[in-house]
């Protein structure tokens, strides 16, 4: 069960003038992973989105679900969009319904399920970001910014995909805003198995929530591991004009003027737990 | 998808085209183009076009360029072309089964269609060495006298500034809802003419409300900047004649003299 991109090039025209967007770049996302996607606005990652999603296709390379070529003639546009869902920075902006309900039905209802089967989905996904019942029937129109971002979230998880890819899901948001966004993202990929890969330009978020870290730069995927040792490379990730998180900063720091430390801490977290260890005294 | 419209066709060189003042580029489109109904005669035709060269060749914008300009009115111009060439009375110069070909109808459809090319031309070259913010300061001092008759000149040259301002915003708009709608398994290319217009819905109910929100935060952005109309409002480059507006205005006449005299001389 994968999702894979295979020496995959894009350009884009304008003007006659042609640019590339991706260089040959290869990518395997496994099922159940927690991805998160950083890199400068221009390093190609909306492009890379949009290629997972069938969106755009690529001009050279392939990309495979499953194994199977996405660009085959028995391989239905519908479904890869409801396998592997996208959605949008500002999602919300997207939304249409005349009700909420109604809104989050369109995924579904366009890939050809049963009625039954769509409303089924539609409520599922309303529970599942949050929305309860009572605004159900509202318009999606009248309800408040994260309310609606979170609408527009449930208009993709209600197409039940394997790969959900997400667009910087918490841009505009307020901090209690993107906690309830993550804290619901993380639910889905514990309890649903779900494979989430999110673009963010928070260091400190991907720190928090991303199991894997994949690096951009100019088209290109400069590194891809655990998030834990991508945040070593500090020099090398300013040079193309990234920083690592905070706290991995301060500890490298630390480390620099001969403070013994051995883990490697991202969170704030993590380095509280291990300062304290070092200091001989119990982590509460 | 629609990335491939451009609106706002300017042709962006310097020349003294260019350079000009927009109302003497709205004037004299519009001189050129009333001057080009009040002849038939081919002489007046090689005035006409060979005034067009002229300006064309001065104003450094390639031919193929400003012909592009021709494309969307080819229908049109084949329709007329084809009703002139089989419903004209006249000498019959041969027929197609029912239909007859004259001369009158054969000259009449060769003058129609080259009045035609030669109005689109002229306005396109007009649009192509003007910007949209140059034109509509033109129209606005052009039309400055209506005032005085309370005609909201300014308010009108606001609105037009801003709507084609607001064009490639939503053009770009248009794009991303389509790709959105389209991740959510949406389909915008196929079905018949009705279920397409139903399933354009996804699209423009969003693009409205972006609209009306972008109007709203513009709005509320010039109030803050107590913005109250034109009364009193002067310009950063307000619009002066130089010296060769004076010259293109003399050209301009030159070239209606010239074109009355060949047509008044030659009788073809």
């Amino acid at each position: 069960m994968s999702l894979q991109l295979k020496n995959v090039s894009f350009y884009y025209e304008s003007g006659g003038e042609r640019k590339q967007a991706l260089r040959n770049l290869s990518l395997e996302i496994g099922s159940n992973e927690l991805i998160g996607l950083v890199g400068q606005t221009g390093s190609g990652k909306s492009t890379l989105l949009q290629l997972l999603n069938g969106l755009e296709r690529p001009w050279e390379g392939r990309v495979l679900l499953d194994g199977r070529d996405v660009a085959a003639k028995d391989f239905s546009r519908k479904e890869l969009c409801g396998r592997v869902g996208l959605v949008f920075q500002y999602p919300e902006h997207q939304l249409f319904g005349a009700t909420v309900v109604e809104d989050v039905q369109f995924g579904p209802r366009n890939l050809g399920w049963e009625p039954l089967e769509v409303e089924l989905s539609a409520f599922q996904a309303l529970k599942d970001v949050g929305i309860g019942e009572d605004l159900l029937d509202v318009s999606p129109l009248a309800l408040s910014g994260g309310q609606k971002r979170r609408v527009a979230l449930a208009g993709v998880l209600a197409m039940k995909p394997e790969y959900l890819i997400l667009d910087e899901p918490m841009a505009g948001l307020d901090p209690a805003g993107r906690r309830e966004v993550f804290q619901m993202l993380l639910k889905l990929h514990r309890e649903r198995n779900m494979s989430i890969l999110f673009v963010s330009h928070s260091m400190e978020d991907v720190a928090e929530y991303a199991e894997r870290v994949i690096v951009m730069h100019q088209g290109k995927v400069v590194l891809d591991g655990a998030a834990r040792q991508i945040f070593r490379f500090e020099k090398e990730l300013e040079q193309i004009g990234l920083r690592v998180p905070q706290t991995a900063r301060f500890m490298h720091r630390l480390r620099d003027d001969g403070f013994p430390l051995k883990e490697e801490c991202i969170t704030p977290q993590e380095a509280v737990e291990c300062i304290l260890r070092q200091r001989g005294k119990s982590v509460r | 998808m629609i990335r491939d419209i451009t609106i706002g066709q300017y042709y962006s060189v310097d020349s003294t085209i260019h350079r000009l003042d927009p109302r003497v580029k709205i004037l004299g489109t519009l001189a050129y183009m009333i001057s080009l109904f009040t002849f038939r005669d081919f002489a007046g035709y090689a005035v006409a076009v060979l005034f067009f060269a002229l300006v064309l060749a001065l104003s450094k914008v390639p031919f193929s360029y400003a012909a592009r300009g021709l494309k969307p009115i080819f229908i049109l111009m084949a329709f007329t072309a084809f009703l002139n060439l089989f419903w004209t009375d006249g000498t019959v110069f041969f027929r197609v089964g029912a239909l007859a070909v004259t001369w009158e109808g054969l000259y009449k459809m060769i003058y129609i269609s080259l009045r035609l090319i030669l109005l689109v031309l002229g306005s396109s070259l007009m649009t192509l060495t003007t910007t949209p913010n140059q034109l509509t300061d033109g129209l606005e001092r052009i039309f400055g006298p209506l005032k005085v008759f309370r005609v909201p000149v300014h308010e009108m040259a606001m609105m037009m500034s801003i709507a084609l301002r607001f064009i490639p915003i939503l053009i770009e708009e248009t794009n991303r809802i389509m790709k959105a709608q389209t991740a959510r398994g949406a389909d915008f290319e196929s079905g018949n003419l009705l279920q397409r217009l139903r399933n354009m819905l996804p699209l423009l109910i969003p693009l409205f409300v972006s609209a009306i929100r972008r109007a709203t935060d513009l709005a509320l952005a010039m109030d803050a900047r107590c913005y109250h109309g034109g009364a009193g409002r002067t310009k950063m480059y307000p619009l002066r004649y130089r010296v060769n507006d004076f010259v293109a205005y003399g050209c301009l006449v030159a070239y209606i003299v010239i074109l009355r005299a060949v047509v008044w001389v030659c009788p073809w």
